[in-house]
């Protein structure tokens, strides 16, 4: 990355004329597109751009400059595990033999079925279930999943009154919303003082209604919600399932497993916990695994291995139905197994523990500056609620420094953002999760960088307001986006 | 220690110290220890990076790659090198969610090509920044009728379309409590009437139908959208991304909605994905529309610059009045679409739909001739998509796959039938060759 404005787009570089593609002659003569019935025939012009090859390569290129990723430098953004992005499983992902059509019959797409298979049983044992489908898309989409997973197993025992799902108020936006697609209705249970679940608010809300629970666990502020048997024990007392939204899996690895802990559904986002790359907001892919007596609710087509060793798509009657066009998103799928097996059994518990060493290290070095409001051990992320008043300034002045305005400033610093303003519990949220692949030098960097803000609010805080200084632009008109929306170009 | 983990023993050591623990393990303290595992979990030992490429190679080694004359959604077209080239810079790749729009505007910016293009391909106002994939995107705009109609809660849907794009929206309207009525095919397109009868006696949320549909008949939908419209039903249609270049938009017959997959524009088939659903509309509709939206804004400076926009519809801060649970979806893919189309221009686009339109003509009529083959849906215009019934009482397809052939896809409840699709891909030695192995 560097600081340099950009800002073009491809349409302003466009001249006509200009192409930037080569296409064989056909060799086939006697037909002719422009025999198509006018009434089905395009009219409109496309206006797409007219681009030689280099303009387009220099175009992305000087764009991509404008961009920070993970190889850029220090991602701590809570509760999206920025974890490094090994090359070996974009170089696997790449292999001419994975490129075939999703219709090529089972016995000519073996190594591909045997990937997934393979997948699918490590993520079951990762997991203590019994099974996992590697089809839905993305976390949320493994939510919906899970969830018609949930609702299906009702349906089948002829319970249609389970139609409310439980959902904890600190929970990621996406588990409401994804009950709300699968038909369900919200039931919100509070959080104690220490972040966690609150049983004495949970017990009234369980009933004939409840088709089960929502939890992440470690919960989104990053502690073990350690009364997990207990809260397992009520939902399934009640007749409900647990569902473990497993986007804070990372520190758990090889630890205690979700199915052990008393999940009965679960989704994994490859894209955080094994490695693959966010793409700037996906392709992703959200795994759902589901304990013994549920497999045959799972989505179709499911990859089976038959006793001869050979693998097959099937479908069941019994399953939810379909939630993805094919198997998934199977580049991504390619990518997580490889970085599992150069993980392997002996360094999967390394991965979690020394993402939690990194956010405890964090949390106690900064505790000095940054308001923590629930102490004790983090596991992989943690939240403070801005800075302390001392640096922060009066709440009442104009000059009161911010959670936003200290997010800013360290871009100045080379630095992404950690997640701000979630979860919503505390007013000036700022979630921190370094994940395990980051060196105690660079953590050390961040912990130096986040005193001297806290110094400079203190000291001179509109340069905070005003920060960032050294992007390639400054902060932007939110406001104006919305009120003059401009889409296209 | 491991190659992705940084620390030194002096390093965690240190750390330890500062956090007043002592060990990794005491890290973990406050979890019951009847939770925990206590043995090393049963997955494969670690391998060298020597030892992950021999076994996925050998895995890639185990599928067959075949000469592809199958489509049914997923198209084998031509991808310029420049666009994995491009794709492959960590900078975009590495980076999350555009959250900070001061250090991303590398992804702002092609998504908000993305959007621009894929609107003007569909003739729409506007274009979100990509869903998971077409079939996703079908339910999505099903379920953005019935939001959009607020009273109605009934939707048709064409049964032209491709099975497993059915099945999709099938079970999210069963999950999402949807009245979804499938309109038969009459002759190979959707039986219009029936559609008319439905809409002009009960409330209709909306009408999903497929272009080309499954069988890769091109339907012709005039006067369509006056109809619905004059009933207050929306028009949601799903066009194969690719054919945008030649057949009508969704906008020119008059949709509401224009959705599908964009995998046709240069995305590999890679097995299924990923691949790109599309979603786009009218701006009367954008607060109804799912997933994420790039707009164009001024910075503290006034200079132009882009950023994540109009959320107050999204699942982070509307939770389960969201309009959409999406969350990440397949931006990176709309990187793809934007060089492929920048490359590709009008020009290309139409020359991608002219030879897959001559190969594909040239083999109907050649299999035809063959004495092998026969019309299901004689005279039905097509573009790079056709069924034939296959006349011989051999399986075909295995005899093809033998060959090294991906001999179309074999149709949904119609026996002996393929649907058989060429790309530019598809030389005329590729197709004589299928002819010869008849």
């Amino acid at each position: 990355m560097n600081n340099v404005y950009y800002g073009k787009l491809i349409f302003e570089l466009s001249k006509p004329g200009r192409i930037g593609y080569s296409l064989p002659t056909s060799d086939i003569q006697g037909y002719c597109i422009d025999n198509l019935p006018e009434c089905v025939t395009r009219k409109n012009q496309l206006d797409l751009p007219e681009a030689d090859e280099l303009t387009v390569a220099r175009h992305y290129t000087n764009m991509s400059n404008n961009n920070f990723g993970v190889d850029t430098g220090f991602y701590p953004l809570g509760s999206c595990t920025m974890k490094y992005n090994p090359k070996v499983n974009e170089e696997m992902a790449a292999l001419p033999g994975f490129n075939i059509h999703p219709s090529t019959p089972n016995a000519m797409a073996q190594g591909a079925l045997e990937l997934y298979d393979e997948l699918q049983k490590i993520l079951s044992e990762i997991a203590g279930l019994s099974r996992f489908t590697l089809n839905p898309y993305a976390g949320a989409h493994g939510e919906l999943t899970g969830l018609m997973v949930i609702r299906k197993y009702h349906m089948q025992r002829g319970d249609v009154t389970r139609t409310k799902i439980i959902v904890p108020d600190s929970a990621h936006g996406t588990n409401p919303a994804s009950a709300a697609v699968c038909g369900l209705q919200i039931v919100q249970v509070k959080s104690t003082t220490d972040g966690t679940v609150d049983i004495e608010d949970l017990k009234p809300l369980l009933g004939p209604d409840i088709a089960g629970m929502m939890m992440t666990n470690p919960n989104t502020l990053g502690i073990f919600e350690r009364k997990i048997p207990e809260i397992a024990r009520l939902v399934h007392e009640c007749g409900g399932l647990m569902y473990y939204d497993g986007a804070n899996l990372n520190p758990m690895l090889g630890v205690c497993r979700p199915g052990d802990m008393g999940f009965d559904v679960m989704h994994i986002n490859l894209h955080k916990t094994f490695s693959t790359p966010h793409g700037g907001g996906g392709p992703g892919s959200g795994p759902v695994g589901v304990r013994t007596g549920l497999e045959q609710y799972l989505p179709n087509p499911q990859v089976v291995r038959n006793v001869d060793g050979t693998y097959s798509t099937t479908n069941d009657d019994q399953s939810l139905g379909r939630v993805s066009g094919w198997l998934g998103n199977f580049g991504i799928i390619i990518r997580a197994y490889a970085y599992l097996l150069s993980l392997g059994r002996e360094n999967i518990n390394m991965a979690g523990k020394l993402s939690v060493l990194n956010a405890n290290y964090i949390k106690e070095c900064l505790r000095s500056h940054y308001k923590l409001p629930i102490d004790g051990l983090c596991k992989h992320e943690f939240v403070f609620d801005g800075l302390k008043d001392e640096y922060a300034g009066d709440r009442h002045s104009p000059d009161h420094v911010t959670t936003l305005d200290v997010a800013k400033r360290l871009l100045d610093y080379g630095f992404h953002a950690p997640t701000i303003y979630f979860p919503l519990l505390f007013h000036e949220a700022m979630m921190i999760e370094p994940t395990e692949t980051e060196s105690k030098d660079t953590l050390d960097e961040f912990i130096a960088v986040m005193k001297q803000i806290a110094e400079e609010a203190k000291a001179n805080p509109e340069l905070l307001k005003t920060a960032p200084h050294s992007t390639p632009i400054r902060r932007l008109d939110d406001v104006k986006a919305v009120k003059e929306p401009r889409f296209i170009y | 220690m491991f190659k992705y983990f940084p620390h030194t023993s002096d390093d965690i050591q240190q750390m330890l110290d500062i956090i007043g623990v002592k060990s990794l393990d005491e890290l973990y303290a406050e979890i019951p220890e009847e939770l925990k595992l206590h043995r090393q979990l049963d997955i494969p030992s670690h391998k060298s990076e020597v030892e992950v490429r021999n076994i996925i190679h050998g895995m890639a080694e185990k599928n067959r790659i075949l000469t592809c004359f199958a489509g049914s959604g997923v198209y084998d077209h031509y991808t310029p090198s420049l666009v994995p080239y491009l794709a492959s810079r960590s900078e975009f790749s590495t980076s999350y969610t555009p959250y900070q729009a001061e250090i991303s505007q590398g992804t702002l910016l092609y998504i908000f090509e993305y959007q621009t293009m894929m609107a003007r391909l569909t003739g729409m106002d506007i274009s979100n920044a990509s869903m998971y994939d077409g079939s996703t995107a079908t339910a999505e705009a099903m379920m953005m009728c019935v939001s959009a109609s607020k009273k109605r809660n009934r939707v048709l849907i064409s049964s032209t379309f491709n099975e497993n794009v059915l099945q999709v929206v099938r079970t999210y309207a069963g999950f999402h409590g949807i009245d979804l009525v499938e309109i038969p095919q009459k002759d190979g397109i959707m039986d219009q009437q029936a559609v008319k009868d439905l809409i002009e006696n009960e409330d209709v949320a909306g009408l999903v139908v497929a272009q080309p549909n499954r069988f890769g008949i091109i339907e012709d939908f005039t006067g369509l959208a006056d109809f619905c419209h004059e009933h207050n039903t929306l028009l949601a249609v799903n066009t194969v991304a690719s054919a945008l270049g030649v057949l009508k938009s969704p906008g020119e017959w008059g949709a509401d909605i224009a959705c599908g997959d964009a995998q046709s524009l240069g995305v590999p088939m890679g097995y299924g994905g990923p691949y790109i659903g599309y979603l786009c509309t009218r701006n009367a509709l954008v607060r109804k529309m799912p997933g994420r939206l790039v707009g164009a804004t001024t910075d503290a400076d006034g200079k132009r610059a882009f950023v994540l926009t109009m959320q107050a519809r999204e699942q982070h801060i509307r939770r389960e009045k969201a309009t959409s649970n999406i969350c990440t979806a397949q931006g990176f893919m709309c990187l793809y679409i934007a060089c492929y189309l920048s490359l590709m221009g009008q020009k290309g686009l139409e020359q991608v739909n002219r030879q897959g339109y001559s190969a594909a003509h040239y083999m109907h009529d050649e299999l035809i001739k063959s004495g092998k083959f026969v019309e299901v849906f004689p005279d039905k215009p097509f573009l790079n998509e056709f069924t034939l019934r296959y006349t011989g009482d051999d399986d075909i397809r295995i005899r093809m796959t033998e060959a090294g052939i991906l001999f179309g896809v074999p149709t949904q409840d119609l026996d002996n039938c393929f649907t058989i699709a060429c790309t530019e891909k598809n030389t005329r030695e590729q197709i004589d060759s299928v002819i010869n192995q008849l």
